[in-house]
């Protein structure tokens, strides 16, 4: 032990090879298995050719970005235009995306902070109301999403009873539903961090700015939420990346009218009218997008921090 | 002098367990006035009813003859220094320094301006654009204090503000605070469980014990003329006697100690029967014969300028005296049997 830690320190010499490497082999491969390689398989793919009945050529082609961004008409030979279908997906995508995230904090912001402000002991239990959902799964929540908002569902069957309504409000395959659906679903990933960070929070702090003249809501303003901003950054992306590529919530309750790009791509990975070039192209375009908007926010943030 | 704060009967309440039990206190205009007592008296809660963060059960708390018990804690012109400083973290210093005067509406430029010139004060211009945890614990101390001052309060409150510097620092910003209390001639209130801290400090104290005052008066008043055994314990070293008052003429009482040797002292009530007696060690001295008790040394621990005996008394009662410790005089050995004088006035009756 002694041996160990006394050579540790200095990395470049003998032990670091000996001792350091093989510990850190298990890392190294499930990066290399989990990451590297199914990412760099998915960019090598939408580089190929389209297989008849699926799966790929060996043949070097963009034609799956040529599809994305491109219209060259219904036979191929007129002069391309850019093509709106797929960029109308990812906008909407986006939207339904951005609206989740808001919904999620609108209501896990206030959830994590009475969750963090209540007694020590009673916390635990807090939390493990909010994950019990997640015990079950995803794709039976989301159906029982939709039995719970039909016509004859239960919500418009109590709001009819009560007299709110004269007649159903068609929620199924609307915009409204896929929300409802990506906001039940990603919800605990907005209330975790926040908890995290309001739990950690000095409440001296409210009290300070309050003695400074400080009131509630100028409190919340300039102290409390530029301190757990971290954790509110986190629930947004957590919330937001797995929204943006969701097919579940989409597929169950958004129906044909609200196709949306978790969907598009996983037609292109079925049966034989499947594209998997297309569909690889497309994940590659939603991951670009992403880590520029996590580039851009990083260097915003870092140029925040030095202000 | 008219009254900065005047506590009336305050009582708090938590559920079944009550903090304070009808306190009244009043502080006057420029005093540095300091709540002392040991944890769980009641002080830190009395110190919060005033800044706010508490409700008062019942009771009134008059500032500068205005009822502030119904006002939120942002509109009562007093400001807190923190125990644990409760600085902004992700603000600089001036900025942290600034924040009141932000919140009254001054100016950029005034509050800068000003926030500077508090900065200037507690010696820390140099650190201005500095985030607080680039910050000494010391250096944090005086961002809180200048923080505090710098909306140019009528009431200062410092909660414990020392007592997480070490020993050096604390006993330099004893100097430091009493100097800015006099220098801005805002009133002080001083929370602390640490009695010499109150001693040096203070222009009066009120020592504080379970929810009750128990004594207010000057730093002098209190260690002189302790009114209850509490006091006389709390504040300083002293030797407390379970004593019988045998006859009590003309305000001169006859008390006999246990062991059976008696002695006079000054009495203010004519209740007769068990009393506690307080002697400070240092209101003795030694005399070869003679004296006013007789006692045997058993043990002496040098302490450098004084001498520390513990010596025990004809018929069982010990007793600590302290002597200084001088080059001429021939030191104590255990054994020793010797006589004890008490200075005039120093061996108090206390009321219970």
């Amino acid at each position: 032990m002694a041996g160990i830690a006394d050579q540790t320190p200095a990395t470049g010499d003998d032990s670091y090879r000996r001792i350091v490497a093989p510990l850190l082999l298990p890392t190294w491969a499930v990066i290399g298995i989990f990451l590297v390689l199914p990412v760099g398989l998915m960019a090598v793919y939408s580089f190929l050719t389209k297989e008849f009945r699926g799966g790929v050529d060996w043949q070097f082609s963009l034609a799956a970005y040529d599809q994305f961004f491109l219209n060259r008409g219904l036979f191929g030979d007129e002069p391309p235009v850019l093509e709106w279908t797929y960029i109308t997906i990812f906008w909407r995508s986006i939207w339904q995306a951005v609206v989740a995230t808001l919904l999620c904090l609108a209501i896990g912001f206030p959830t994590a902070w009475f969750i963090a402000t209540r007694p020590a002991h009673s916390r635990g239990v807090w939390l493990f109301l909010i994950t019990i959902p997640y015990w079950v799964n995803l794709l039976i929540r989301t159906v029982s999403l939709k039995f719970l908002i039909r016509d004859n569902g239960p919500l418009n069957e109590a709001l009819l009873g009560i007299g709110l309504i004269d007649g159903p409000l068609p929620l199924v395959n609307t915009n409204l539903a896929v929300q409802l659906g990506l906001f039940y679903s990603y919800l605990p990933f907005m209330v975790l961090p926040i908890y995290a960070a309001v739990e950690r929070y000095n409440f001296a702090l409210s009290e300070a700015a309050a003695d400074l003249y400080a009131s509630r809501w100028v409190t919340l303003r300039e102290i409390v939420l530029p301190i757990v901003k971290p954790g509110i950054v986190a629930g947004c992306l957590l919330v937001f990346i797995p929204s943006l590529g969701a097919f579940l919530a989409p597929d169950l309750l958004g129906g044909a009218k609200n196709f949306m790009i978790g969907s598009l791509i996983d037609e292109q990975f079925k049966g034989s009218l499947g594209n998997w070039p297309f569909g690889a192209a497309v994940s590659m375009i939603l991951m670009t997008l992403v880590m520029i908007a996590l580039l851009l926010y990083a260097r915003s943030a870092a140029k925040g921090g030095a202000a | 002098m008219s009254d900065a704060i005047e506590i009336r009967r305050v009582v708090k309440r938590y559920g079944t367990f009550t903090a304070l039990h009808g306190v009244s206190l009043a502080i006057r205009d420029n005093e540095f006035f300091t709540l002392l007592g040991p944890s769980g008296c009641g002080k830190t809660t009395l110190l919060r009813m005033i800044a706010g963060f508490e409700d008062v059960t019942q009771g009134e708390i008059l500032l500068f003859g205005q009822n502030i018990a119904g006002l939120e804690p942002d509109r009562r012109p007093v400001n807190t220094v923190f125990q644990n400083y409760a600085l902004f973290p992700h603000m600089s210093v001036l900025d942290n320094v600034a924040f009141g005067l932000k919140m009254k509406g001054v100016a950029a430029d005034a509050r800068r301006a000003r926030a500077g010139r508090m900065l200037e004060m507690v010696h820390l211009s140099a650190f201005a654009d500095r985030l607080p945890s680039q910050l000494s614990g010391g250096q944090q101390q005086r961002v809180a204090l200048a923080r505090a001052l710098a909306p140019e309060p009528r009431v200062l409150l410092l909660d414990e503000p020392l007592s997480a510097l070490d020993l050096k620092l604390r006993q330099a910003m004893r100097v430091e605070l009493k100097q800015l209390q006099e220098d801005t001639g805002i009133t002080f209130i001083f929370v602390t469980h640490d009695q010499e801290e109150a001693l040096t400090m203070s222009d009066r104290i009120a020592v504080m014990s379970a929810g009750h005052v128990q004594q207010i008066g000057t730093a002098r008043e209190i260690y002189e003329a302790p009114v209850n055994r509490f006091v006389a314990d709390f504040i300083g070293e002293t030797n407390l006697l379970e004593v019988e008052v045998a006859s009590v003429a003309g305000g001169q009482a006859r008390v006999v100690l246990p062991g059976g040797q008696a002695l006079t002292c000054p009495s203010a009530s004519d209740t007769l029967g068990r009393h506690a007696l307080s002697i400070r060690p240092e209101r003795l001295s030694l005399v070869e014969a003679g004296g006013d008790l007789k006692a045997t040394v058993e043990r002496v621990v040098y302490l450098g300028t004084d001498l520390q005996l513990l010596t025990r008394l004809e018929g069982g009662a010990e007793m600590q005296v302290r002597v200084q410790n001088s080059a001429r005089a021939r030191v104590p050995q255990p054994g020793d049997r010797l006589g004890l004088r008490i200075e005039e006035g120093a061996a108090r009756l206390l009321a219970d």
